[in-house]
Parts: C-alpha cells; sequence; structure tokens
C-alpha cells in the first residue's frame, strides 16, 4: 500500500504558516520518499525554501515510516529542536501528519496534499487502487476495481460515455468495464457481466471506521 | 394528447418522442413555446435532467409545465445529483403530480459539465433506479419500508447501439431489461445497417426500442459529433450530402436526411418508433 501525495504549493503553505517563524521539518522515508514529496532530497529543499522566505528551521528529521509507533521515538529524539519550533510542518501523507499531531501539543501543518491509495505501476507512475469501500468485488469483475478505476464508480456495467474503449472523461483512459469485459471473456465468465449489483452498502464500517484485532480471531469492528 | 406513453407503445403504431432542453435560468418562455410547438406532435415529451452535467432549471419543473399544458411529459432522472433518498422522494412527487413516464439513466460525467469540482453521487446506476421503480411499485422503499401510497410508472432506459466496443453495452441492455425497462430510447443512429443488426439482438427481449435521431444541422456538426460525442457515428456519405448542400440549404438537407431515415425505419418497420432531438432547431 502507498499513500500518494502531491506538494501543496508553496502560497497555500505560506498562509497556513503565517506568523509561525520558527519550525521544525518532518519527513517520511516510505510512500512520501517513493513520491518524492517528502524524502531527504524534499525536505533540504523545503528548508531552503523557509529559510529564504525568512523563516528560522529549528531543525528537521525523516522518519522511516511516519505512519507508525516510530514516530514518537524520531521525535522523542530531536526533543530540544522541536521545543525550540513553534510548529511542525509535515511533509508526509495525512496519516503521518495526524501520528505526529499524537505526540506534540503544538501546531502541526501539512505540506502535501494526500490523494489517494496507489500502487506504482511503472516507475513513477502510481495508479488508484483501492477506496477501501469494505464491500470487495474484484472476485466478480477480474481483478479490476470498478469503483477505482470506473469515473463513476459504477457496479453494474459501462455507462454511455464509454468510447473506443475510454472513459469519456478522459479519452486517454481506460473504460474500467470495457477491460473487465475482456478479461471475463478470456476467463469465460461472461455471465458475470449480466449478474445484477443491488445498490451499495456505504456503511459497510461506519465513520469512524475502527477496527480491533484480537489474537486468535478474525479482526471484528467496532471497540 | 388523449393516450398515455405506456398506451401509444402497446398499440402496436410507430411512437415518436421529442425531447425539451430547460433554460439556465428563470427565463422559461422558449422552453414553453417548444413545449406548445411539439406537444401535440408527438406522443411524449421527454424533459432532459442537467444535460452534460450542465446545471439548469429542472427535469421535473419542465415536466410539470407540458403536464399544465396537456403534453405527455417523460421525466428523464440521472443518477449523478442526489442520492437514493433524493431520487425516490422525487418519484413521489411525480407521481402525484401526473407524471407517468420515466427515464432512468446513470447521468453524464461530472467534468464534462459547467460545474467542474462539484461532487457526483452516483449512490445508485441506471438499472438500480430501475430496480427502485419496481419496489417502490410494489409498495416498498429501498430501505424496505412500507410507503403509504405507492407509484406507477412506465420505466425506459438508453442504450447506444454504436458504441465501440458494442458487447459490454449489450450486457448492460439486458441488465437494464432485467432490472425494469419497458422501453429504450437509443443514442443517435444513422447508420441503417448497424442499427438493423442491433435491432435483431433487441428483438429478443419484450422491450420497444425509439431510435434516436438527433438533426444534423451542419457538416460541420456531424464531423464534430463523430469527434465528441461518445457512441455517435456519422457516416461519410451523409456529411458529404449535407456539405454539398448549397449554402444557407444545409439545415433543410439535415431535416430531409432525418425524414428520410425516420420513413425507412417505419416502413420496414426496423423499430417501434424515434426519438427525435432537433436541439434548439424545433
Amino acid at each position: 500500500m502507498k499513500s500518494i501525495t502531491r506538494s501543496k504549493p508553496f502560497d497555500e503553505m505560506k498562509k497556513c504558516l503565517g506568523r509561525f517563524d520558527r519550525i521544525f521539518v518532518i519527513g517520511c522515508g516510505t510512500c512520501a520518499t517513493m513520491t518524492r514529496t517528502g524524502g531527504i532530497e524534499e525536505v533540504a529543499e523545503m528548508i531552503a525554501h523557509l529559510q529564504e522566505w525568512g523563516k528560522i528551521v529549528t531543525g528537521s528529521t525523516v522518519i522511516p515510516t511516519a505512519c507508525d509507533e516510530m514516530t514518537g521515538a524520531a521525535m522523542a529524539e530531536n526533543g530540544q529542536a522541536i521545543r525550540d519550533a513553534i510548529c511542525i510542518l509535515v511533509m508526509s501523507c495525512a496519516l503521518g501528519v495526524q501520528k505526529t499531531a499524537q505526540y506534540i501539543n503544538k501546531p502541526v501543518i501539512p505540506a502535501l496534499d494526500t490523494l489517494f491509495i496507489g500502487i506504482e505501476e511503472s516507475p513513477g507512475i502510481f495508479r488508484e487502487a483501492c477506496d477501501q469501500c469494505g464491500e470487495c468485488v474484484l472476485g466478480e469483475t477480474a481483478g479490476i476495481c470498478p469503483i477505482t478505476a470506473c469515473h463513476k464508480g459504477l457496479i453494474n456495467g459501462p455507462c454511455g460515455g464509454t468510447n473506443n474503449g475510454k472513459c469519456e472523461v478522459d479519452k486517454e483512459r481506460d473504460c474500467a468495464w470495457t477491460l473487465i469485459y475482456q478479461l471475463l471473456e478470456k476467463q469465460g465468465r461472461l455471465d458475470l457481466m449480466k449478474k445484477y449489483q443491488p445498490p451499495r452498502n456505504f456503511h459497510v464500517a461506519p465513520r469512524p471506521r475502527l477496527i480491533r484485532v484480537t489474537n486468535h480471531q478474525s479482526p471484528v469492528e467496532g471497540q | 394528447m388523449t393516450q398515455s406513453l405506456r398506451e401509444a407503445l402497446d398499440s402496436g403504431r410507430f411512437v415518436i418522442t421529442s425531447e425539451i432542453g430547460p433554460p439556465k435560468g428563470t427565463n422559461i418562455a422558449r422552453m414553453l413555446h417548444h413545449i406548445d410547438l411539439l406537444k401535440d406532435k408527438v406522443d411524449a415529451l421527454n424533459v432532459t435532467d442537467h444535460q452534460s452535467s450542465v446545471m439548469r432549471f429542472p427535469s421535473i419543473g419542465g415536466c410539470l409545465a407540458i403536464k399544465e399544458r396537456g403534453g405527455e411529459p417523460i421525466l428523464q432522472m440521472t443518477c449523478r445529483d442526489r442520492n437514493r433518498l433524493a431520487l425516490q422522494a422525487e418519484l413521489l412527487l411525480a407521481y402525484t403530480r401526473g407524471i407517468r413516464n420515466v427515464l432512468c439513466l446513470t447521468g453524464d460525467a461530472i467534468p464534462v459539465g459547467d460545474h467542474k469540482q462539484a461532487r457526483g453521487v452516483f449512490d445508485l446506476d441506471s438499472s438500480q433506479l430501475l430496480h427502485t421503480i419496481r419496489l417502490m411499485e410494489s409498495g416498498k422503499d429501498l430501505g424496505g419500508n412500507d410507503l403509504d401510497g405507492a407509484v406507477e410508472f412506465c420505466a425506459g432506459a438508453i442504450v447506444t447501439p454504436e458504441a465501440k466496443p458494442l458487447e459490454p453495452q449489450l450486457a448492460r441492455f439486458e441488465k437494464k431489461v432485467e432490472a425494469g425497462a419497458e422501453f429504450f430510447q437509443t443514442q443517435a443512429i444513422y447508420d441503417l445497417e448497424n442499427f438493423t443488426r442491433f435491432m435483431e439482438f433487441a428483438r429478443q427481449f419484450r422491450v420497444k426500442v425509439l431510435a434516436g435521431i438527433i438533426l444534423l444541422v451542419s457538416a460541420r456538426m456531424a464531423r464534430y459529433m463523430n469527434d465528441n460525442v461518445p457512441g455517435v457515428l456519422v457516416p461519410q456519405n451523409l456529411i458529404d450530402e449535407l456539405a454539398s448542400a448549397p449554402k444557407g440549404e444545409a439545415l433543410s438537407r439535415g431535416i430531409e436526411i432525418a425524414g428520410r431515415m425516420i420513413a425507412t425505419l417505419r416502413k420496414d418497420a426496423i423499430c417501434d418508433g424515434v426519438h427525435v432531438m432537433a436541439i434548439g432547431r424545433e
């Protein structure tokens, strides 16, 4: 799983940072490093930008995985520099931002926008792969997710906008349902194209979602 | 209008429908004018629902106007802008106001329209909306609750006979039939041989098919549709015919082409009727 991020425009971040003139910068060694939005190099560039703008950077660190328990330890290691800062600028996905916020009672500002959960299709190309909808249909759709791969998230087949196997919103993008049809045909499972799918359950796991994993059981929902 | 759309479809005669595009704004004079021009010449009039994802006066508003003026409206409902509560509520409203025909569509994508940052809903799709209508006719809503007063609709859907590839669309067509569609209006068709082949497939099912006819007003428009409208293919010979029309007569040539197609569809009983879209040239 990779959390795909994009850098916020520097002007938008400037508004968020405003009067905070002493800043500690955190990057992430996992997803944000792969997407080149929060790795060692990007953190160094950010520090240079902030200093150019007249801010004081009290320190920085790139946490191996900003969304796990290491974040607490990494922040403790940088205790003095973090205490010197007025705010923390986090160059990771929203998971890392939230994890950071759990450990410190100071403003935590995201430097990135989190776009989607994706897989790396080829070097540098990340494709949205899962909406985490809680009702996986991949078994009936030849391993292609219609929730994410179809622009409208349709589960009962293609809309009328499909054109030469492409999507109506973008002539470069494949129509998910054309691909699903072709694969099901190869697998001899075209009957699935005619199977009516009832309206989706958008409350498979009501928000905020929470799962407790116990030792010898499947995960159970809720507290 | 003395006959409902369902009665017209059941009568076995060649049915003609057309459509009304509501305005962007409160000036509805032109829409009312179009309704008055068409209502007695056709069996029923569709009213488009934020066509091409462009925000407009609502479909149900246009349908009520048709009803008030003695016409037979077909309420177009897309699943793009309303969730299942809002869709069901609108069906209740439509029924109480005498609207008896619904065309169920999934809806164009948000980014093709004029509110590109809006959220596309798609809580239901067209098949599920058809299913919902049949469920509500049985006196239940999608939540499994009893309705105090059910609905009854002549429900239809759309199909694109020129789609490429066609097979996934045909599977979808079957699913819509299963879900309860009793009539289909097609995306614009121009190649009658292709359409006849499609009809051989469609005739397996107990549904009525009205061929979509979009009036061609110029060779330029025909080329534009070929390049930009999914599932529409104007053959080269028709484009040439339009291009060869003397200056200022392309529109009448287009009307001639449409008339010729409709006459053939009717004479050879290829389908059950036509849905004519005059796109502002009423």
